[in-house]
């Protein structure tokens, strides 16, 4: 079975680089979503390979949970909330481009580095697990340097792509119940953001957060 | 020093004109037009010796010397470059850097020369062709490192053919980033219109504007064979070739290949706002290090 | 059976979307609450056996939570019923924004996000399965999101952003401690992520997954604790939510999110790394307690201060469980003292800013001549708040304190002592000032209403009353929860 799945595991992890290092590269919001669409669709395919689980019922439910979710629901979800906030197509980072995809680039370099150290638990791509890593870095990095809200709901959404890559590799079988559970969790997670984003909009006639700064000391 | 390396050799010089032909003609059918004759290039590079040069005052020697080293230096790299499945008429570990020292030293002169002109018009085109050039050595040289990490070997000719079948995640990665590495170095659309004679949009068309005779036609054939250098490389690491002449004759069909390709990319895709030119060589980079880093795990 | 705690709420939290009628909606947020107490009521009386193959128990540690966000939550139900009858759900102009109109949320929304809330934080303090508390902790910040949200301006709107924002990213790395967590048992044979099997197998735990998983959990359920630094959604939220909003969340919420740090600190000790745990429990005890005095002092607004005592208060908790020994049980005792105080001062902090329509501590004066219970009661909530006796915060601190001295912790008493002071002295001017002095001219609405002023006074008894005599049975259960965490 391992000669299938692992060229296709390590397709899917190096894609979800990619798709990471595009999303700190581009300028344009409608991108950047489409691009974190394609990360659940390739997370629900890591989902379907992972080692010992080929096809099994929990991976097929995780897996259809996952693509269901992040590829079609958050996207459509994001959209909306985008739409309402007409003016604004770019991310508006506080860093330009270049400095993202390099940092980016560097934080794969750490993630791979501290994978080496890590001990990896049997029947784990380490592929899989630096690429987790990665995601989470990459994850927070858009979240921490985008002004726009939608930018920081995606940063959100790579952090949480990225967690559940390293929960597959490392942490053995939860049940998928608890699986589905944080799924959901995300799920309204997402749903109350881009709600509160529409509402932002409505307000405050943007939707850059370093400008909601009423609040201080 | 096998049959096919000086059939590669020789192929290269005699056909490496063909590839822009074959270029211009994409071009032309897919915008519904005949094209010219495929063998244009050697028309117009006939008529071009034929002329008497024409020298500014202002220039000096290093004008005159330039497109004469540029074409060796092109030449030497293509004594480095593996076809076929054959080795190269050099080949050493350690020879990709000196193949994109070779690649270096013909941009460099022909930046000297442009700014051996005096000329405001070519002094810009050599600023962007410089920094272009900083962005794309060390796509290239990432791309190839990581090649020879994966192959275990640091000959261009030994790592070239095995990193497809040791990590296709590698190899597509460097392809990636070596296409876009040609595109950048050989100024095609993406990165540079050929047919462009815009002050505000010209790269490499600028800087060799003053160039005429014998000279501009040394530098057009020195820039055909800097395009058969390019495709060389992304068909030795893209299609697996057998030893012997089959090899040789699929390598052939490839470059005719890559100069299809060429045209279409140049037809359907549009030319990016020159601001947005750094971001996409950078990205190349960033593919190459991808490659690099996770081959390095 | 102890899931009756959690689907009580919930069901009556769909049903109040479907109610009409405001009344009918709000007779039952106070039927659930006052069930759901008498619910937690017998289970002190007699503890329910576990259910689901451990996942859901209720040991001590989740008793004395469930109990004080259960009983919150019955003194903040009654509050606001009152409350929503005044608020009503007209457009208004906004005080402190000139020009503007806002409108409230819609009843149904509120009291629904209410009971949800409940159920969430019921779920988290009887969930012994790590995965649940995770999904549980992350509901509860879901549910209340749309509390903060109440009154519907841009200041609000702008706390719920930034508590939604932190409060996820805080919990997806608390996500990821689970995992941390899952990977330091999967070199064992096969288990679930359980509280008491992982205890079992501590010995064959790999320690430092364990260590890595501590961290994560604590920095992030930390944030939603909010131990510094990672506090800065606290004050924002808990100024800008209605106040019986923030009493809640203050009150109930904190020590929930707590819950999620005690549980691995105890698989942590049984495996042996309990100092270690410890370790960091002070170091951010300490930097809270620093970061809630240093910004109580000079502080303008009063529930921002209110917001940063809490920030204090949970680093006291934090270094109550740091020093160990006889320590955990004074900190489990704060739990519920600060608990109690901080829920009669946000409510009280509502009646005060219903009066006075602001928020600036200079522009109130003279509480007590204008309405004489509130205003006895903020400074009584001063009083116990700061951990002056005969108020229960007292003794628990000085539970706290003691354990530093016999562990021979000089520094860390010498500094916690230090820092309560400070605090008291920036407290002092500001709340005395509040409530002495000339009546400002305020002449809208009745002055206090049975409904807003019974359940402050209440609590603030139940403060009175654990500072006189602490019950043996919160004695007994607190003493077990400390017990659990590494006390004595």
């Amino acid at each position: 079975m391992n000669d299938v799945t692992g060229p296709i595991a390590e397709a899917a992890g190096a894609l979800l680089v990619l798709t990471a290092l595009a999303v700190l590269g581009t300028s344009r919001i409608r991108t950047a979503i489409a691009l974190v669409a394609l990360q659940g669709a390739l997370l629900a395919v890591v989902i379907l390979v992972e080692p010992g689980e080929l096809a099994s019922g929990r991976s097929l439910a995780l897996a259809g949970g996952t693509l269901a979710l992040k590829s079609v629901v958050f996207p459509r979800l994001l959209l909306r909330a985008q739409r309402e906030a007409r003016v604004q197509q770019e991310l508006q980072p506080f860093v330009s481009y270049p400095f993202s995809i390099t940092s980016g680039v560097l934080l794969l370099g750490v993630a791979v580095w501290l994978t080496d150290r890590m001990t990896v638990p049997p029947l784990a791509h380490s592929l899989d697990l630096s690429v987790g890593l990665f995601l989470i870095f990459a994850g927070l990095f858009v979240l921490v340097s985008r002004r726009i809200a939608v930018g920081q709901v995606l940063g959100y959404i790579m952090l949480e792509n990225g967690i559940a890559l390293f929960g597959l590799t490392v942490a053995g079988h939860e049940p998928v119940l608890i699986e589905l559970g944080i799924l959901l969790d995300v799920f309204v997670a997402v749903f109350v953001m881009g709600i509160a984003i529409v509402q932002i909009n409505r307000e405050f006639d943007h939707i850059e957060v370093d400008r909601l700064a009423a609040l201080r000391d | 020093m096998s049959g096919p390396a000086i059939a590669h050799v020789v192929l290269a010089l005699v056909a490496a004109p063909l590839l822009l032909s074959v270029i211009s003609r994409v071009k032309a059918r897919v915008a519904g037009r005949r094209g010219p004759p495929l063998l244009q290039p050697y028309y117009d590079s006939a008529r071009l010796l034929r002329k008497g040069a024409v020298y500014s005052t202002t220039s000096t020697w290093v004008f005159r010397a330039s497109p004469v080293v540029g074409l060796s230096a092109v030449v030497a790299a293509l004594l480095l470059v593996p076809f076929g499945g054959a080795q190269a008429i050099l080949a050493f570990p350690g020879d990709l850097f000196l193949f994109a020292s070779f690649l270096a030293l013909a941009r460099f002169v022909t930046i000297l020369a442009a700014l051996d002109t005096g000329s405001s018009f070519e002094g810009m085109g050599a600023s962007r062709e410089a920094t272009f050039g900083a962005l794309t050595e060390p796509a290239l040289l990432l791309a190839l490192v990581a090649f020879a990490h994966e192959a275990g070997a640091g000959s261009l000719s030994a790592f070239v053919q095995p990193v497809w079948s040791e990590s296709a995640t590698t190899g597509a990665l460097g392809l990636g980033a070596l296409g876009v590495v040609l595109l950048a170095e050989n100024a095609r659309i993406p990165v540079d219109d050929p047919a462009t004679h815009l002050e505000l949009t010209m790269v490499h068309e600028v800087m060799v504007l003053d160039h005429s005779g014998p000279d501009l036609a040394l530098i057009h054939y020195a820039s055909a064979l800097k395009l058969w250098v390019f495709g060389a490389l992304f068909v030795g690491v893209a299609l697996p070739q057998p030893d012997g002449w089959g090899g040789f004759a699929v390598a052939a069909a490839g470059m005719a290949g890559v100069a299809v390709s060429v045209g279409l990319v140049e037809s359907l895709i549009a030319r990016l706002r020159m601001s947005a030119v750094p971001h996409f060589i950078l990205g190349a980079s960033a593919l190459s290090l991808v490659a690099l880093i996770l081959g390095l795990r | 059976m102890p899931l009756v705690v959690v689907l009580l709420p919930a069901a009556a939290g769909a049903l109040s979307f479907v109610l009409r009628g405001d009344a009918a909606r709000r007779g039952l947020l106070m039927l659930t609450a006052a069930a759901h107490a008498a619910v937690v009521a017998s289970f002190w009386v007699d503890r329910p056996e576990p259910m689901l193959a451990d996942w859901i128990a209720v040991d001590a540690l989740g008793l004395l939570v469930l109990t004080i966000a259960s009983g919150l939550f019955l003194t903040a139900s009654v509050y606001g019923v009152g409350y929503l009858a005044r608020e009503g759900p007209d457009v208004r102009p906004d005080f402190f924004q000139r020009g503007r109109l806002i409108a409230n949320e819609p009843e149904a929304v509120f009291v629904g996000a209410l009971l949800f809330f409940l159920a969430a934080m019921s779920l988290a303090s009887v969930s012994h399965h790590f995965g649940l508390l995770w999904v549980a902790i992350e509901a509860t910040t879901l549910t209340s999101a749309p509390l903060i949200y109440f009154h519907r301006h841009q200041r609000s709107l702008e706390a719920t952003w930034k508590y939604l924002v932190i409060g996820s990213v805080g919990i997806a790395v608390a996500l990821l401690g689970t995992f941390f967590l899952a990977a330091s048992a999967s070199g064992t044979e096969e288990g679930p992520v359980v509280v008491e099997a992982l205890v079992s197998r501590a010995a064959s735990l790999d320690p430092t997954w364990l260590k890595a998983a501590f961290i994560a959990m604590l920095v992030g359920y930390g944030t939603k604790v909010g131990l510094a630094p990672m506090h800065s959604w606290l004050p924002d939220a808990h100024s800008e939510a209605p106040s019986l909003v923030s009493a809640l969340l203050s009150g109930a919420l904190l020590n929930t999110a707590f819950l999620g740090i005690l549980r691995t600190l105890e698989v942590l000790g049984a495996a042996g790394l309990g100092d270690f745990g410890r370790e960091l429990l002070l170091i951010f005890g300490f930097i809270s307690m620093g970061i809630g005095a240093a910004f109580i002092i000079q502080q303008r607004d009063y529930k921002r201060m209110l917001a940063y005592s809490s920030v204090e208060h949970m680093g006291i908790v934090a270094i109550g469980i740091g020093i160990g020994g006889g320590a955990p049980f004074g900190a489990m005792l704060h739990a519920v003292n600060h608990s109690v105080a901080k829920a009669m001062l946000f409510l009280i902090a509502g009646n005060i800013l219903a009066l006075y329509r602001t928020k600036t501590v200079q522009e109130v004066s003279g509480v007590i001549g204008l309405a004489p219970v509130t205003g006895m009661l903020w400074v009584a909530g001063f009083l116990a708040i700061t951990g002056t006796p005969p108020f229960g915060a007292f003794v628990s601190e000085f539970t706290i304190l003691r354990g530093a001295i016999d562990d021979g912790a000089w520094i860390v008493a010498a500094g916690f002592l230090a820092l309560l002071a400070a605090v008291f002295v920036g407290m002092a001017s500001s709340f005395l000032g509040m409530a002495q002095g000339e009546a400002t001219d305020v002449s809208r609405g009745r002055r206090e209403s049975i409904l807003a002023v019974a359940p402050p006074a209440l609590l603030g008894a139940v403060a009175l009353l654990l500072g006189l005599w602490v019950p043996p049975a919160l004695a007994d259960v607190a003493h077990e929860a400390a017990r659990a965490i590494g006390g004595a």
